[in-house]
């Protein structure tokens, strides 16, 4: 059976990540930062991908990493949830890197796990695992790539781009340099997570996996990836909840706390219930990861199970803040903007409901 | 020093070396194993155990079910397992421990519970279940209601009002009673699926000697909380397999029965094998927590889960049935031993699982307690907390 409780490791990366997110993404910090021309906190990467050491945490220890697991990479993304910090840690550290390590890409492994260059992995956010290998990008003969992918997650911001791409015999995983791609960041409904097109005119790339080898590697990204969301929702029902929670204690109405009045007890605890199951499947999506044991049906149940419950905490959370949850100010909406993206990101919890199905010898 | 599961399992060898399940009556074997300290290791020396670790408590069964055993029918004995055994424990006198506890445990004494009342439901502690002194009795008075296996019971824990004129929480007191006395009438109480397994408990002049009254006069609601908390770790503690519950069953219809398939049923019924394979983890991680020695809250939200999960799983089964889902098992009026979900067919479930919500706590009860408790928000408004019970509006 899967550990589902957090060791005390992950405890004290957990208190590390969340001190400094304190410290350095408070949310007046965040709703500064949002429009301006510069809407990631690359110093704030810098700090969490060096000095915490974030960027290498799964990588192996003979790749230049860290050599934990998605166990430890999934209590980072939880707390990137609850704050949710403008940083191109999806991206980067749990879909490029996860593709270029199982290729064994050892020199561009080494530069990300060093935190020397951010990755994206140039694909949809919405392209869910089990999805055909795309075929948007072409290699041409010379070995150069020409295609367009759009709404690729932290493409703005990354240095080296993980690109599948039709090759000459079938799918091929390339990396290419983002100086070498036209990367236009688009006006993305995620505020903190931006979403980029990426448009490559006979761009120079380096093969790094072909064949199945390069199928394999694409689709463990997104299992990966869809795993590890889980883990990111389950921080954003956590903050609404308790965020809610605080300012319904102090906020007075009808000469009482308007968290004295049943209604709205009862929608907190119905939270709380949820959240209750969305650490439990979060967990046990990141223990399965790190073990490899029933991957795709712990990922597709707690896909299927935290995307609509992190939306449905963010909708409360600005319903029962009242006013003040509607306007810019209040960071409410940048929580909520967030869990409708994850809803889209890596597979809707339609599409992970569809392939559950089959995993489960549920036929049509 | 404490026991190991090595020091149990070389005891529980040993009896059964001397005590053959082949060849020993039944009823001789469990009281055996009971005065061996073998029967609920983590009670006192004499009283069944050995002050053990209750984790352990497996690696006894174990040993036992692989050897064969008898054991003491723990499902038809459940609430005085459960709930009288270790209020007595906390409790009892001397004497009320060593009479008590092993025909209990044995299974030759079976309990139940007499706490609700028609006029007290969620407000427990508004009952009205009258106890009056008479030298060294207690004369009672009353009607107490859901209540399973009072037709079966030889003893029942009881709490009632034995002083009108103070709140409602203070004056009350805990009785243990005897089923078998004059006054007491059991009657069954037919519910919505045709069956009945539970009954009102009428108690008429009912005479209790002083000598078993469970704690002190006025303390009842005390001793009623430490039934109820054990009532909600026997809920909590329950691990399922994947598949194990419902789900099981309405996914195996599916399996086998092509013709009842459409496209929208497929997606509603993921929905619900999805929530049902969260609850088993949330449960599997609750049960972490508490191997670990840090109990978690959540045990409160589980049930409201899981309530919700029945309801709307039992719902998608019968409409899954088709037309089949218009026929119902048998209405007749039947006392079932024990519920049992599998036994039965759709239509029942659908009708059992309504009861989930409101048994052991309502799931309305289960959000303000979760709010309260966990969340930290403001209580309820308690307007009958400084008024005598007598007074209370009813």
């Amino acid at each position: 059976m899967s550990d589902l409780l957090y060791s005390d490791v992950e405890e004290d990366l957990r208190a590390s990540v969340r001190d400094l997110l304190k410290a350095k993404a408070g949310a007046e910090a965040l709703l500064a930062r949002v429009e301006t021309a510069e809407p990631y906190d690359l110093k704030l990467w810098h700090t969490l991908a060096d000095e915490v050491g974030v960027a290498g945490l799964a990588v192996p220890e003979e790749l230049g990493g860290h050599g934990a697991s998605a166990r430890e990479v999934a209590v980072v993304a939880e707390e990137l949830g609850r704050s949710v910090a403008p940083v191109p840690f999806l991206g980067s550290v749990v879909l490029a890197t996860t593709a270029l390590v199982h290729v064994g890409a050892r020199e561009f492994v080494g530069k990300l796990a060093a935190g020397q260059a951010i990755g994206a992995l140039a694909v949809p956010l919405s392209t869910a695992p089990g999805a055909g290998f795309p075929s948007s990008v072409t290699a041409n003969p010379d070995g150069t790539l020409t295609g367009r992918v759009g709404t690729v997650a932290d493409a703005s911001v990354a240095d080296l781009l993980v690109v599948p791409a039709a090759g000459p015999d079938g799918p091929a995983l390339y990396v290419v340099e983002a100086t070498a791609a036209t990367v236009s960041e688009l006006v993305s409904f995620d505020l903190t997570r931006r979403v980029a097109d990426v448009s490559l005119e006979t761009a120079p790339a380096t093969l790094v996996a072909s064949g199945p080898e390069a199928a394999a590697a694409l689709e463990q990204a997104l299992l990966f990836g869809a795993g590890i969301l889980a883990s990111e929702q389950a921080g954003v029902a956590e903050w609404a909840l308790t965020e809610t929670v605080t300012y319904l204690k102090g906020r007075y109405q009808f000469g009482r706390p308007v968290g004295g009045f049943q209604s709205l007890k009862h929608r907190l605890a119905n939270l709380y219930t949820d959240l209750v199951l969305a650490r439990a499947a979060a967990r046990n999506a990141a223990d399965a990861l790190a073990t490899g044991t029933d991957v795709p049906i712990a990922v597709a149940v707690a896909q299927a199970r935290n995307a609509p419950i992190a939306v449905k905490a963010t909708e409360e959370a600005v319903q029962l803040h009242g006013g003040i949850g509607m306007t810019w100010e209040h960071p409410a909406h940048l929580y909520l903007k967030r869990a409708k993206a994850d809803e889209l990101a890596l597979g809707t919890p339609g599409r992970h409901r569809a392939r559950l199905a089959d995993l489960i010898d549920l036929p049509a | 020093m404490t026991v190991t599961a090595e020091d149990l399992t070389r005891q529980a060898t040993e009896f059964l070396a001397s005590h053959d399940p082949a060849s020993t009556d039944r009823m001789e074997f469990l009281r055996a194993r009971f005065d061996a300290g073998l029967a609920w290791i983590h009670f006192p020396a004499g009283l069944g155990g050995q002050n053990a670790p209750r984790a352990l408590q497996s690696v006894v069964d174990s040993v036992f079910a692989d050897a064969g055993a008898p054991d003491n029918n723990p499902r038809r004995i459940g609430i005085g397992l459960g709930m009288a055994a270790p209020t007595i424990l906390a409790f009892g006198t001397p004497e009320q421990r060593e009479r008590f506890l092993r025909p209990l445990w044995t299974g030759e004494e079976v309990w139940c519970q007499l706490f609700s009342e028609p006029g007290a439901g969620s407000d427990l502690a508004a009952l009205g279940t009258r106890a009056v002194r008479d030298g060294d009795d207690w004369i009672v008075t009353g009607q107490k209601v859901w209540t399973s296996g009072a037709h079966e019971s030889q003893w029942a824990i009881l709490v009632t009002r034995t002083d009108p004129d103070v709140p409602k929480h203070q004056g009350m007191t805990y009785f243990l009673c005897d089923m078998t006395a004059p006054g007491v009438e059991v009657r069954p109480l037919r519910q919505i699926t045709g069956e009945a397994e539970f009954n009102e408990v009428f108690l008429t002049d009912v005479r209790i000697p002083d000598t078993q009254r469970l704690g002190a006069v006025g303390e009842g609601w005390k001793v009623a909380q430490t039934t109820l908390m054990n009532e909600r770790v026997a809920i909590g503690g329950h691990v399922q397999p994947r598949e194990g519950g419902l789900i099981g069953i309405v996914a195996k219809t599916w399996r086998e029965r092509p013709e009842l398939r459409t496209p929208e049923l497929r997606d509603r019924l993921v929905q619900r094998w999805v929530e049902a394979e969260t609850l088993r983890l949330a449960g599997t991680r609750l049960r972490q927590q508490l191997t670990a020695g840090a109990p978690g809250p959540e045990g409160s939200a589980m049930k409201v889960a899981f309530s919700e999960l029945n309801q709307a799983l039992t719902g998608l089964e019968v409409e899954l049935l088709g037309e089949e889902g218009l026929a119902y098992d048998d209405w007749s009026f039947r006392r079932p031993a024990i519920v049992d979900f599998t036994g039965r067919e759709a239509g029942y479930r659908y009708l059992r699982a309504k009861g989930n919500s409101i048994e052991g706590g309502t799931s309305e009860v289960l959000r303000n307690i979760i709010a309260e408790r966990v969340l930290g928000l403001p209580s309820e408004p308690r307007v009958d907390k400084d008024v005598a019970w007598k007074d209370l509006p009813r």
